[in-house]
């Protein structure tokens, strides 16, 4: 019996991946409250409300195993030198629960609870609020400022203010003499991060703990002092409940919140959050992971890319990915001029793959780059690779031109080309990363014969090839689209 | 994460935890854009939040919120939670007559009311703040705080008519709010208070004096408003004065 669920259980989740739909995390992704996602010895790390965790070895598939003493609700972690600090509140949060919060920090030299390293520091009280002030002390969240390496720890709920105080990033206690800081009203669950002079401010609106009717939602506003004011793009400081919104439902999840930053580099980034309610995944609350962007100064989620058939552009020049085949005219010629414009108008079907498979060599064909003519070379369809593992926010891809089985691959001596069928191999098998800009970065799962972590390249207009992915190139980036 | 709708029973056993090195948070003056120190704000008292209104002359602050108010004691609504804030559930609500006049009154310091089994009272205010924190008003009365349903009622004087005008309102939770009787905006749903988050169709402010007021139901929360008007260029209005006669 025990096994029949177990295959049921798969197939249910291969049927999501499969289905296009599955908007989180696989494995048994059931997290509330995450922190900040954490790597610790090639695995990855989540902690969440009620103490325990989540691991992933790729990013993709988590379970639980994580460890984290202490109970209570919604932790975070930073690593500072060779340690992380976790911090999390030990009460608080709810009516029943009553507002007599308390933020507490610990240390430890690793998150693999199975290290001969894993022992958690004595807890340490750094913030409380008594119950009846305008704060609760729940939901930590921890910045080290990477511009003068102080430590800063935002806390707080709907019950009043988020605040503000500095830690001390050698011992994780209060630094003697801090006064604590208000920096925003009516939101939770709120995390700061810093770039290119600007501290943001993310916090959750919205109703939590809901399932499906949970509104929760992330906004962010920003300032050029750790202290504030947020400002959101309105000019609205966020004490006076002002946000500008980073995420929220769609693709039947709904309810994100705690945001976290994983910056994976190269223009890599993403953000972390639970959904409170994924509706293809029982209605409960997952682990999300997406692409993070940033536009015109303001962080926003991305979408995690979604199987389908699309052009493959380049960003270098426009012109799209194609199976290098002899170009097929369609019939007909111009027909601007001299023209009876009383000839009734009919539409002219497109260029079908029946018109032109005939026409294309069997074996391994090389790809190119050229000008999009919406035909049946130029079209790939990308989904997503069974038992193909993962990366942070996605499991891996293949791609095959549309309405075929012949799959895009890396080859030995770091080219690109197509077979002309998929295996499954591991040079056939590519991860997408949507990048801050909204671009995208393609690399192959491996390069045969090779450690090198290659992506896909425009080397001329017209020719791809696999290389070092520069995040300052357009060579390096390519958009998806569907037309 | 706030869980509005049970308690959390996780929260118990961490409770003997001894607090070691809690730096206190005492008060000091924010000027504009400078950081708020947080204060501790544990008084069983309305002094914190309110003065006692005067009949000095009051304009909206520099952002143009309102901030003299007459606040009725809270009604008892009990609601467990605030999913229920739906329109219709609120046009229910807010047009149920719980004390006389309660659509024309505009009523003095100290006058009392009577709803069901409550004698509630009105108080003259002013918010030290630029939100009107009707938890604290509620909390420091030794009131009701949570489940509840509050009414405000202030008067505009304008010295001039002026047209195109935008009620500009947030509150936590759902709100309704009437100019001059007529309904000018409602805010429904499970809503925590954002400045400008609603804002009223356009509107004609009489010269004289016109009355606003406004229902503000909450379940568990911390209710408050704010509220201001604003010009057809969006900008906030502060050439008028507030009373409560």
């Amino acid at each position: 019996m025990k096994s029949k669920i177990n295959i049921l259980s798969l197939t249910a989740i291969f049927a999501l991946v499969f289905s296009g739909r599955l908007a989180a995390q696989i494995g048994k992704p059931f997290i509330h409250d995450p922190s900040t996602i954490m790597q610790c010895e090639g695995k990855y790390y989540t902690f969440g409300t009620r103490g325990g965790g989540l691991i992933s070895e790729d990013g993709w598939t988590w379970n639980e195993g994580g460890v984290r003493p202490g109970g209570g609700a919604a932790p975070d972690v930073v690593k500072i030198g060779d340690r992380y600090l976790i911090a999390y509140g030990a009460t608080g949060g709810g009516l029943g629960g009553g507002h007599n919060g308390r933020i507490l920090t610990m240390w430890n030299k690793t998150l693999d609870p199975k290290s001969p390293d894993f022992k958690y520091s004595e807890a340490i009280v750094v913030a409380s609020s008594d119950g009846q002030e305008d704060c609760d002390a729940i939901d930590p969240g921890l910045l080290l400022d990477p511009t003068d390496g102080r430590l800063w720890l935002c806390y707080g709920t709907y019950f009043g203010f988020i605040r503000l105080v500095e830690l001390d990033p050698t011992t994780g206690k209060r630094v003697e003499g801090n006064k604590a800081i208000d920096i925003a009203i009516d939101c939770e669950a709120t995390d700061l991060i810093y770039r290119d002079g600007w501290y943001y401010l993310l916090g959750t609106h919205g109703t939590c703990c809901d399932g499906a009717n949970s509104t929760y939602n992330i906004v962010v506003g920003r300032s050029k002092k750790v202290t504030g004011p947020y400002l959101d793009n309105m000019g609205r400081d966020m004490i006076k409940g002002g946000g500008k919104m980073v995420a929220g439902a769609g693709w039947r999840v709904n309810g994100p919140g705690h945001f976290g930053l994983l910056d994976l580099g190269d223009g890599v980034q993403k953000m972390s959050c639970h959904y409170e309610a994924d509706l293809d995944q029982s209605g409960r609350s997952v682990l999300g992971i997406r692409p993070l962007l940033w536009k015109n100064g303001w962080p926003v989620a991305g979408d995690n890319f979604r199987e389908g058939t699309y052009e493959i552009e380049s960003e270098r020049r426009g012109y799209a990915l194609e199976l290098a085949v002899d170009f097929v005219r369609m019939p007909g010629g111009m027909r601007g001029f001299n023209r009876n414009n009383d000839e009734p108008i009919k539409p002219v079907p497109s260029q079908q793959l029946s018109d032109v498979i005939n026409t294309w060599p069997a074996g391994n064909t090389q790809v190119r780059i050229g000008d999009y003519m919406f035909r049946p070379h130029q079209k790939w369809t990308i989904s997503p690779a069974t038992d193909g593992g993962g990366y942070p926010g996605g499991p891996y891809f293949k791609i095959v031109i549309a309405g075929t089985e012949r799959a895009l691959a890396a080859t030995a001596d770091a080219e690109v080309i197509t077979v002309p069928t998929f295996t499954g191999a591991p040079e056939q098998l590519w991860r997408i990363d949507q990048l801050i800009d909204g671009t995208y970065r393609i690399m192959p799962k491996v390069v045969p014969g090779s450690n090198e972590k290659y992506a896909l390249i425009s080397l001329g207009d017209s020719t791809p090839t696999l290389g070092k992915f520069d995040f300052n190139s357009d060579n390096s980036k390519w958009n998806f689209r569907s037309h | 994460m706030s869980m509005k709708l049970k308690p959390i029973p996780f929260a118990m056993g961490i409770a003997i935890l001894v607090v070691l090195g809690i730096q206190g948070c005492t008060s000091t003056s924010p000027g504009k854009g400078q950081a708020t120190v947080a204060t501790t704000d544990t008084t069983r008292s309305i002094a914190g939040y309110f003065n006692e209104a005067t009949t000095k002359i009051n304009y909206p602050d520099a952002e143009g919120f309102i901030q003299r108010w007459s606040l009725l004691e809270p009604i008892n609504k009990p609601n467990r939670s605030n999913t229920v804030f739906t329109d219709s559930y609120l046009r229910e609500a807010f047009n149920t007559v719980y004390f006389p006049n309660q659509f024309t009154i505009i009523p003095k310091n100290g006058e009392k009311v009577k709803v069901g089994e409550q004698e509630l009272t009105w108080h003259a205010l002013e918010s030290k703040k630029f939100n009107v924190k009707l938890f604290r008003f509620a909390y420091g009365l030794r009131k009701p705080i949570y489940g509840v349903l509050f009414w405000a009622v202030t008067v505009i004087n304008c010295p001039e008519e002026m047209k195109n005008v935008r009620l500009a309102a947030g509150s936590n939770s759902a709100s309704m709010w009437w100019l001059n009787g007529s309904e000018a905006l409602l805010l429904s749903g499970d809503r925590r208070m954002v400045m400008d988050d609603g804002i009223s169709n356009r509107l004609t402010l009489k010269k004289g004096k016109n009355i606003l007021r406004g229902a503000i139901i909450n379940g568990p929360g911390m209710s408050d408003f704010c509220v201001r008007f604003l010009d057809e260029n969006g900008q906030p209005i502060r050439n008028i004065t507030i009373t409560n006669e």
